[in-house]
């Protein structure tokens, strides 16, 4: 009666040649672009050029900064991650949780941002807190200088220290209190304790924290643009963008950028594969499930000291540089003194209302930021289902080149599609806000799929088959069970995307033209012509943008928590 | 409703063969279990006849209608199959209500408004759910869950259904209780069960016929519950069943001995079997209650090793030879005959029942269940 159903190629082939072509187009051209270009001139291997180019000396300066860079951040942000995930779960330090979110502030701020401010206060000359003090004691030379390899050290390790914070603060949190006491009872001092069986136990979650922070510090480009270039002091993802920049993008300069990208993916990987590495080697079975109550240490004399500390520390690394900005922002011009006389609201409305540059600028974040996190969304989805779900024959295929985003920085995915987009296979893309578009694509990818794996590995495979039992079709199941449930790990993704793509700025400043400007690069070349007040001016708009999508963001994931 | 025929099907994984060469048929109407170990590949019996796997040969045919059949590159998809299904895990759909979940089905029928209104009701009622049709599942406990996946999978009257351990998530009590119902469901809508557990107790409760599956996807026997607990066709099967002891038999001197010891056995060996008895290969299957314990000096003689109080049963392990018996006794009825032993005492066992095997057979079937 009902005939008989022809199965040549079904929706699951289809929809895994679609995810893969996406991910193949998006993701792994763009890169293989750029090993391609790296290593081959004329189609010919060529080892001698890429020896060349990396013993130039500027670019061998680079490569050593961004290591100098990422080992100062990376020890630096350990030691004050541990110290305070320390204080605030194993301590009786006063108003703990409070505390606690407020060191995770940071990570909201972007630290271009925070450079910019920390330039405002520390330059040489026209720094505030330099002047401030030079007036005070009456000093012939500035005592600070922000500018330098220390200073890029500082700023990124204050803006980067939460990634070993939040592991490890998780991880102590999590920790059975009853591995502690046994040693307690055999004995040993709270010392002893606290550097035989706490420290090693922990060492697997400071190690992950530490190695985010080299990876995320070795492709920094925000913080070295700002206080580094100024005074000749490169790392690679601006020494990539030096030269593109200079050269107007000649094919010179995008080579010798791929040869150092490709260094970046090598070392990105490496970091990568360490890290799950020891996460994996590390997974004793110390660390349970469900949060105990670990005894705590009693400051007692040292409690309020601690207190204060802590609050001065997010005092000077949160407080100070935003109201910097803000204040800066409102100043009639750059270096007056703050007083009310010379503050106005002009530059405000002037950026927002007046000046096609930035109003542009904010435009364009807007528009493509949402166009970026809502297609990331949907393909990310759509390929999630496809690895999680499907039974498909050469899905791992799509497994590794879902990873391969994770490994990409911002630079390298900005210079592969240069190479993708720029007329070499028959669209070109250049200097339309389109190459930023699929810039911004391959670049949050990684969210995307992270977010919608963990949603749809939470779903069992019985509720979409009971749906097609009771006579559902294939996407009359996907539209009725699994969207509804996985919808709080769309949204997420949506937000996890949005909100950063809003304030980037390493990818689309290589990529921006005359109409394309982004925020992030509004700030950054306002900054770059002197244009302080503005630059300030705009960076408090981005601020409070980002605050309120902050907000907005925990209004929805917590409704959506309380509807499912 | 409907019969469903499987025709030499074949499925593997990664070239690790699940089912072999399958050929079975379920009859219209019937309730019809297929017990085994877990990963002897019944799950995927069941997967294969809903259309959520595809084998890698063979045919699957449901009422009249060819299902599945790669070499001719028929495919049915499940939602064209007219099953209904229960999971294991219920797969109670968490974001719709007892209403909404039960209803689906008729949806997809796209049958009317008022009738499918009636019908969800009907079957909500059918579960006993009234009342809670406005709840979420997280609202509900596990056998609430369970009946309203039944009621879910039965509202659209479906040719077959097919159930998966439905009852193991629940306790002692509320699983004879569906059990009971479930049979009552079966009767009252003449719907095509299959039915898949590793419990054999509840295949024996409710099925009409009962297919043993051993670990490595063989079928061993099929037919009604009574001939598979009375007349198993091996080892694998008595054992399966239910408690079992297996004692190894010699033949010295005209007399049947436990094999290890001088206890002579008096139950009477049936003639086809004295080759095998004279070869020393026989073994002798019973069960713990078929076992009558006694004083009597003509029966065969064992020593008592543990006697465990079980309530209703006295547990006892009697050591005969180097063999060890099993025997369950009524507390009851051995009260009133005044037949309550103690550790330590010199006993008889007399055979109330007795099942014949092969010595090879019972050592390899050794470890599977």
């Amino acid at each position: 009666m009902l005939g008989r159903y022809i199965k040549s190629v079904g929706i699951a082939e289809l929809l895994l040649a679609l995810s893969v072509l996406i991910l193949v187009v998006v993701v792994a051209v763009p890169v293989l672009l750029i090993v391609w270009t790296a290593l081959f001139v004329d189609g010919q291997l060529n080892i001698k050029d890429i020896v060349m180019v990396l013993s130039e000396p500027d670019t061998y300066e680079a490569l050593k900064n961004s290591l100098v860079i990422a080992g100062g951040v990376t020890f630096l942000s350990t030691i004050i991650g541990v110290f305070f995930a320390w204080l605030v779960s194993r301590t009786d330090l006063p108003f703990k949780n409070t505390m606690k979110l407020l060191f995770l502030i940071p990570f909201m701020l972007p630290s271009f941002i925070g450079a910019l401010a920390w330039k405002m206060l520390l330059s040489p000359r026209s720094g505030y807190v330099n002047k401030f003090l030079m007036n005070t004691f009456g000093l012939e030379d500035s005592p600070f200088d922000i500018y330098g390899l220390i200073g890029i050290i500082a700023v990124e390790t204050m803006y980067l220290f939460p990634f070993v914070f939040i592991q490890v603060s998780g991880a102590l949190e999590r920790m059975d209190p009853t591995l502690e006491e046994s040693a307690r009872i055999s004995g040993a001092g709270l010392l002893t304790i606290t550097r035989k069986i706490t420290l090693p136990l922990m060492l697997p979650s400071i190690v992950a924290g530490a190695l985010l922070v080299a990876l995320y510090s070795l492709a920094h480009f925000g913080v070295p643009a700002i206080l580094g270039t100024e005074v000749g002091i490169y790392n690679i993802p601006t020494k990539i963008y030096e030269r593109i920049y200079q050269s107007a993008g000649s094919f010179d300069a995008i080579r010798t950028g791929t040869i150092l990208s490709s260094i970046l993916v090598i070392s990105a990987g490496l970091i990568l594969y360490a890290q799950s590495f020891i996460l994996k080697a590390g997974r004793f079975q110390v660390i349970a499930g469900k949060s105990m109550r670990p005894t705590l240490l009693k400051l007692r004399g040292l409690k309020m000291p601690l207190l204060v500390l802590s609050i001065l520390y997010i005092a000077i690394t949160v407080i100070l540089p935003t109201v910097t900005i803000f204040m800066v922002g409102s100043l009639k011009t750059y270096g007056l003194e703050f007083n009310l006389e010379n503050m106005t609201l002009d530059n405000l409305t002037y950026i927002l209302f007046d000046w096609k540059m930035t109003k542009d600028a904010i435009w364009n974040s807007f528009y493509l930021s949402l166009a970026a996190a809502f297609v990331t969304m949907l393909v990310g989805t759509l390929i999630s289902y496809v690895i999680v779900k499907m039974k498909v024959r050469g899905k791992f295929i799509l497994e590794f080149l879902g990873v391969l985003p994770f490994s990409l920085p911002g630079t390298v995915i900005a210079l592969g599609v240069i190479l993708m987009w720029s007329g070499k296979f028959g669209i070109n893309l250049y200097n339309t806000a389109w190459i930023i578009f699929v810039a911004y694509v391959a670049r949050y990818m990684a969210f995307s799929l992270k977010s919608n794996s963990a949603a749809l590995e939470q779903v069992h495979d019985s509720l979409e088959e009971a749906a097609r039992a009771c006579g559902a079709t294939h996407w009359q199941a996907l539209k009725d069970i699994v969207i509804p449930l996985i919808k709080p790990g769309m949204v997420a993704a949506f937000f996890l995307i949005f909100l950063p793509a809003l304030r980037e700025l390493t990818t689309s400043v290589l990529l921006y033209g005359p109409t394309t400007r982004t925020i992030g690069v509004a700030i950054y070349t306002l900054n770059e012509d002197g244009e302080t007040v503005y630059a300030a001016a705009l960076a408090s708009i981005a601020l409070v943008i980002i605050v309120v999508g902050q907000l907005v963001i925990k209004r929805i994931t917590r409704s959506n928590v309380e509807g499912v | 409703m409907a019969s469903v025929r499987l025709e030499k099907v074949s499925k593997s994984y990664d070239k690790h063969p699940v089912i072999k060469d399958l050929s079975i048929t379920i009859n219209d109407g019937e309730c019809f279990t297929f017990l085994g170990p877990s990963g002897c590949g019944k799950t995927v019996i069941l997967r294969l006849i809903a259309g959520f796997e595809q084998p890698d040969s063979g045919k699957i045919i449901i009422g009249d209608t060819l299902v599945c059949c790669p070499d001719e590159h028929v495919f049915l998809p499940p939602e064209k199959r007219s099953i209904g299904v229960v999971f294991q895990d219920y797969a109670v759909w968490p974001h719709k209500t007892v209403y909404e979940n039960v209803v689906y089905p008729l949806k997809m029928q796209k049958v009317q408004k008022e009738e499918a209104d009636g019908r969800t009701m009907k079957s909500i009622a059918m579960v006993n759910l009234q009342t809670l049709e406005k709840r979420l599942p997280f609202q509900l406990s596990g056998g609430q869950q369970q009946r309203v996946a039944l009621a879910r999978a039965l509202v659209s009257g479906p040719a077959i259904m097919l159930l998966d351990e439905p009852l193991s998530n629940l306790d002692a009590n509320l699983r004879e209780e569906m059990r009971f119902e479930m049979k009552e469901l079966q009767k009252n809508t003449g719907v095509t069960i299959l039915y898949v557990t590793h419990d054999q107790e509840v295949a024996l409760a409710i099925s009409d016929r009962v297919a043993v599956m051993d670990k490595n996807g063989n079928i061993r026997q099929i037919g009604p519950p009574d001939e598979i607990y009375e007349k198993p066709a091996d080892s694998f099967v008595f054992k399966f069943m239910g408690v079992s002891n297996f004692i190894p038999l010699d033949y010295r001197d005209g007399k049947v001995y436990v094999r290890g010891s001088d206890s002579v056995m008096e139950y009477p060996v049936p003639k086809d079997q004295t080759d095998a008895l004279r070869e020393g290969s026989l073994v002798a299957g019973c069960r713990p209650q078929d076992i009558q314990l006694s004083t009597n000096e003509t029966h065969l003689r064992g020593l008592l090793k543990r006697a465990v109080y079980l309530g209703s049963t006295i547990d006892y392990r009697i050591a005969v030879g180097e063999t060890e018996i099993r025997v369950q006794q009524d507390i009851q009825e051995a009260l009133a005959e005044n037949r309550i032993y103690a550790e330590g005492d010199k006993i008889g066992l007399r055979f109330l029942d007795m099942k014949w095997f092969a010595r090879q057979e019972v050592d390899a079937g050794e470890g599977v269940s």
